[in-house]
């Protein structure tokens, strides 16, 4: 027996039913890979909201994952922010990877307090098309996801942040989280979070060889 | 299109000048004339409170109000003053003229299409000067003395046609032509007490009993003689500075009488059509050099809320060696705005609008060199095969050979075990060698075999042996 009132409460979109994929109004940038983009909601990177990339260790592959979007949004004039990275974005690399480097900007903040306010203020501005963060172990606390995470969906940025592994187990207020692991030729992504789907398995990605 | 003007009355600007630094909570009031004669110009509300008018002697107001502050009038100050509130007043119209020590007349006929209705320009005026401290009368007449009259006498009135204006003046009274006390008491001894019935008088009779001044005056209020009137022109640079009531060690304190200068600045770069890329904030002090901030922008803005944002993050990070009674801004060379260039096919997502603005306030607060572009240098050397460029300048170029994405500052020296390369374990070098020899002619020749290894963990590592010396291994970047 259906019941009119019912149905139409559930039609809400803030209500999610565990188990019905959200029909994901959200805005996304395709990821480049056919296999992450199926099983990410919206079909693509979340814009207006933080992802975390969790990578086993250092150099699997976690910034290739990002390439093929960074490529196309700075081939369409979006800024790149890199806020803080640990080493020095290679040009040569980046530009074989197909950025437009006149469209790359890389700040170096002293202190990690100020790293994250740059972050904050990048994403809130909606100047930038991506904003990546390396913050540094222990930070930000929950309250500084938070304001990263509001900061990404005011300004609707693409905020990517990049965490060890173990906060895994910590909660994030994060759109989207993906852990990697290292395949040969690739890197395995498992979505811990994201909007409207539960944990997926591992997907395994393919980059094409170097 | 018929000239209207705008008078703006500024009855209580002899203090303004002083007093709208900051909120004032205790009676206050100018003082005109010199030594003993001193007497009360203008004072403000709380002292009207006690009992003060104008015109009374010093002593007698100090009698009705102990704690009232006297501050000798300035006309240096009040001449500044008004040539800034002149020039911001151009972002109305561009025929303001100035009526020394009490205010300015503004000519809106033509400003109507821009601002519509006279009201809407009325009320903007008012709220403007209310944000720069400043409470006006306003009135509106076809002719300029019209209005200034109307205005001074408090009647807020909005005479758009001509012939409405008569019976606007006529009501006005005698005090409105400041006339000498004797002339006044002759005319109302003559039961003509107001300018209706000057107006009824004959006009040769007229000039011959009281001169022809006053004739001329009446006419040009009712626009039967022509009234020229002096157009104010804006300075080729903007400086003001506002005095401070008190002297205040407090920064944030500070920030109330800088955004008023700031509200100048704007009004007058909208007159003159132009943006500032540079603004410099002082603050004297008495006994020390005085404080000095300069924001400079990458672009030329008007912004006066960007302006004051960028400010606010230099002044937090100032310290005040001493008190300040005084605060100036001064722009630098005015510059004409950059045009909004959109692209011809940019969607609907904007096209990174205000990043001008984002990078200048990242680079108040982590400074200037913080944020860098990234470019591409022909050299084999890879260290060097990199450069930064000003944030927004980083170039493109081709590259042939595949790089690692992140690239260490110093090559890090390796455990090398057997001859082999040792990173959390000993590393198969599988790809490579790749010979780089290069740089023969300086101090930083390179000669390496470059591998791209896989490391335990499964991270992807560019390491290299040095030729010269055999058996030293170095991880030069991370294929992330």
């Amino acid at each position: 027996m259906r019941n009119e009132a019912l149905d139409e409460l559930l039609r809400h979109p803030a209500i999610w039913r565990a188990g019905s994929p959200l029909a994901a109004p959200h805005k996304t940038l395709a990821t480049g890979f056919p296999v992450l983009d199926e099983a990410l909601p919206g079909g693509g990177w979340p814009v207006g909201a933080l992802t975390e990339i969790l990578p086993a260790a250092e150099g699997i592959g976690e910034l290739r994952l990002l390439m093929p979007a960074l490529a196309r949004l700075s081939g369409e004039g979006r800024w790149i922010m890199w806020i803080s990275p640990p080493y020095i974005p290679y040009a040569p690399a980046l530009i074989h990877q197909g950025l437009d480097l006149s469209r790359v900007l890389w700040v170096r903040a002293g202190a990690e307090a100020d790293s994250l306010w740059a972050g904050e203020q990048a994403l809130r501005s909606g100047a930038c098309g991506a904003v990546l963060l390396w913050p540094r172990a222990g930070a930000p606390d929950e309250r500084g996801l938070r304001r990263l995470q509001l900061a990404a969906e005011d300004g609707k940025s693409w905020g990517v942040l990049f965490r060890a592994p173990e906060t895994a187990r910590r909660h994030s207020p994060a759109a989207l989280r993906l852990s990697l692991e290292p395949l040969w030729r690739g890197v395995s992504a498992r979505i811990r979070k994201c909007r409207g789907r539960g944990p997926s398995g591992p997907l395994p990605i393919h980059f094409s060889p170097l | 299109m018929n000239t209207l003007w705008l008078a703006v009355f500024l009855p209580a600007f002899s203090l303004e000048v002083f007093s709208r630094g900051a909120a004032v909570a205790r009676p206050m009031a100018v003082a005109g004339g010199r030594g003993g004669s001193r007497n009360i110009w203008t004072r403000n509300a709380m002292a009207e409170d006690c009992g003060i008018r104008i015109g009374m002697g010093i002593a007698a107001a100090h009698a009705l109000a102990p704690d009232l502050r006297v501050l000798q009038r300035n006309g240096e100050m009040e001449r500044r003053a008004l040539g800034n509130l002149a020039a911001w007043a151009g972002r109305f119209t561009s025929q303001v003229s100035m009526v020394a020590g009490q205010g300015l007349l503004l000519e809106i006929g033509g400003s109507r299409r821009l601002f519509g209705a006279v009201e809407n320009i009325c009320g903007r005026v008012r709220k403007g000067l209310v944000g720069l401290g400043y409470a006006g009368r306003l009135a509106v007449a076809p002719t300029a003395a019209g209005a200034w009259f109307l205005a001074r006498e408090g009647r807020e009135a909005l005479v758009t046609d001509i012939s409405d204006l008569y019976a606007g003046l006529a009501v006005l009274p005698l005090s409105t032509l400041e006339l000498s006390r004797s002339k006044q008491e002759e005319m109302e001894g003559m039961g003509l007490y107001c300018l209706g019935d000057l107006l009824k008088l004959d006009r040769g009779g007229f000039a011959r009993r009281f001169g022809k001044e006053i004739l001329l005056s009446l006419d040009r209020a009712l626009g039967k003689a022509p009234d020229p009137r002096a157009p104010y022109v804006p300075p080729a640079t903007f400086t003001g500075r506002i005095a401070l009531p008190a002297e205040v060690a407090d920064m944030e304190a500070l920030l109330f009488p800088l955004h008023r200068l700031l509200r100048e600045l704007g009004g007058y770069l909208h007159a003159v059509s132009g943006g500032v890329q540079r603004i410099q904030v002082t603050f004297p002090h008495s006994h020390h050099p005085a404080t000095r901030i300069t924001v400079e922008l990458m672009v030329p803005t008007r912004d006066t809320a960007h302006l004051l944002t960028l400010s606010r993050e230099r002044l937090d990070r100032t310290e005040l060696p001493a008190t300040v009674t005084q605060v100036e801004l001064a722009s630098g060379e005015i510059l004409p705005l950059a045009p909004r260039t959109e692209g011809l096919f940019s969607g609907g997502d904007q096209a990174g609008e205000g990043w001008e603005q984002l990078l200048e306030r990242l680079g108040v607060r982590l400074g200037a060199g913080a944020i860098r572009g990234i470019c591409p240098v022909e050299d084999h050397r890879p260290e060097r095969a990199w450069g930064s460029a000003k944030a927004g300048g980083g170039a493109g170029g081709r590259v042939r050979v595949s790089r690692p994405l992140w690239l260490l500052e110093e090559p890090k020296a390796l455990k090398s075990v057997g001859g082999r390369p040792c990173f959390h374990g000993v590393l198969e070098l599988t790809q490579g060698p790749e010979r780089i020899e290069h740089g023969w002619w300086d101090d930083q020749d390179v000669a390496r075999d470059y591998y791209v290894v896989e490391g335990p963990s499964g991270a992807w590592l560019w390491v290299f042996g040095d030729r010269r010396r055999p058996g030293r291994w170095f991880l030069h970047g991370i294929y992330a």
